[in-house]
């Protein structure tokens, strides 16, 4: 079973409508007791970081998050999931999870794109993902596939935990963590067959893990 | 690199997809969830869905057509139509839509965008524009101007300085419709997209008038626009959708080609 971390979050239950299409076993929940059962947590998010860590902090749930990956929990953070693990946003100047080394920056509009304009800001639409070092996610997924991104702040991590970079004005981190808590800042949910693929890649590493346990 | 975008649009009434031109005479043209489906397969980018139900009982056949597509395809997927306050923002967002499109309702609370962008984020709020060409004035420097109530009634304002207003309240894209090319297939106005696009930083999805795949193009070089809205185009099956994109990507718009 793959628990949702529940923060009500606005992508939560997108994140569950593909793992039921996959035929995934899975409940959106914040019971610390179910968390540690499962095989595995999806840590979701959109809109704002700031608001996003009020809601943890307030509901007692960023130590819970926190002490499952100290406990080696597989953790895959989506988009505003994935950022607040890092040690600090610029959006609304906030002070994150501190689980992975780094913070998170503006894009910049006046940044040029590939044709030598402008940059829009937010990031919206499909991009794809260069890897820098192997992924268990990416397992048989096309390297041109494209996933689908809507952000207007970007990763940057200490350069050891990036895993895979994006091109949108600069190369920025799409794909961050490390083997078993992987933090990516596209919307797997919403990007097609390749974005249901990595879920399930996701997934199989979980069963995986608790088998060796 | 980022892709440019093909947006099919399904103006759903009473749970039926239906197409008009210049925003009259909609007959029914089939079952919308399946078209989304079909359309999902074939690589749309995204899918709009506009409803233009009136009354409250076929507001919740919508709804419920919402959660059916929510279950069945996995890219993102915006409503508009009738939304006048953030109560009904947050009824087609938990039925399962990514972005919520607002038009006549922020034209007349423009509120309803920073509370909405505030509330779910700017990711999710989608101002939709209705534009008309009127003579050059003072109330409308751009001579394009806003109008409601499918291009009936004029609002007296430039739509150029309602994008800028938009942007300013938390809008995170626009998406910019051309009464006078609607369904027309005479291809996007250019020149209102380009302005728009121009003028703001957020995204601009061109709509209203595609009838050729090189419209398409037009929209994403010379208009400026990130995505190019479709619907007669390929509602009649004149084309379909990876022939478009392809297309697209042979006049060296990059494109997302794998799905």
């Amino acid at each position: 079973m793959l628990a949702i971390f529940d923060y009500k979050a606005g992508n939560q239950t997108s994140v569950h409508r593909a793992l039921e299409h996959l035929g995934i076993p899975n409940e959106i929940t914040n019971d610390p007791a179910k968390l540690d059962k499962a095989a595995g947590i999806i840590f979701p998010g959109v809109g704002a970081a700031g608001q996003a860590m009020d809601e943890l902090h307030s509901a007692g749930l960023d130590d819970v998050i926190k002490g499952l990956i100290a406990r080696n929990k597989p953790v895959l953070g989506i988009c505003v999931g994935c950022q607040i693990l890092l040690d600090y946003s610029e959006e609304n100047d906030t002070k994150a999870l501190k689980v992975i080394p780094g913070e998170c920056r503006l894009f910049n509009p006046s940044w040029l794109d590939y044709e030598g304009i402008p940059i829009r800001v937010p990031h919206m639409g499909w991009n794809q993902v260069e890897l820098k070092r192997e992924c268990r996610l990416f397992k048989d997924i096309e390297p041109d596939a494209c996933f689908y991104f809507v952000h207007s702040y970007y990763p940057a991590p200490k350069e050891e935990f990036v895993i895979g970079t994006t091109r949108y004005g600069i190369d920025f981190c799409s794909l961050h963590g490390r083997e078993g808590l992987w933090a990516v800042q596209f919307h797997p949910e919403k990007s097609g067959r390749p974005g249901l693929k990595l879920l399930r890649n996701f997934h199989d590493y979980c069963l995986e893990a608790a088998d060796a346990q | 690199m980022l892709s440019k975008r093909v947006i099919p649009c399904l103006d759903v009434r009473n749970g039926q997809l239906t197409k008009g031109i210049k925003f009259k005479g909609n007959v029914n043209i089939g079952d919308p969830v399946e078209t989304a489906r079909r359309y999902y397969e074939e690589g749309a980018d995204e899918i709009v869905f506009y409803d233009i139900t009136a009354s409250s009982e076929g507001r919740g056949i919508f709804l419920d057509v919402v959660e059916k597509v929510a279950s069945q395809i996995f890219i993102p997927f915006s409503v508009g139509g009738g939304i006048n306050s953030v109560a009904d923002m947050r009824d087609v967002l938990l039925a399962g839509a990514e972005k919520v499109s607002v038009n006549s309702g922020a034209v007349k609370n423009p509120d309803i965008i920073s509370e909405g962008a505030v509330r779910f984020g700017s990711q999710c709020v989608v101002l939709g524009m209705d534009v008309k060409r009127v003579e050059k004035s003072e109330t409308i420097p751009s001579g394009f101007e806003i109008v409601i109530h499918g291009g009936r009634k004029y609002m007296g304002m430039d739509a150029i300085e309602w994008a800028k207003t938009g942007e300013a309240l938390g809008a995170g894209e626009i998406c910019l419709n051309s009464i006078d090319a609607d369904g027309t297939k005479d291809g996007y106005d250019l020149e209102l997209t380009r302005l728009v696009a121009e003028s703001v930083t957020i995204p601009v999805i061109a709509s209203g008038g595609a009838g050729a795949p090189q419209h398409m193009v037009d929209a994403v070089t010379k208009g400026r626009a990130t995505a190019a809205l479709i619907a007669s185009i390929v509602h009649y099956g004149e084309y379909t959708i990876p022939q478009l994109k392809r297309y697209m990507q042979d006049a060296g718009v990059h494109m997302r080609t794998v799905w």
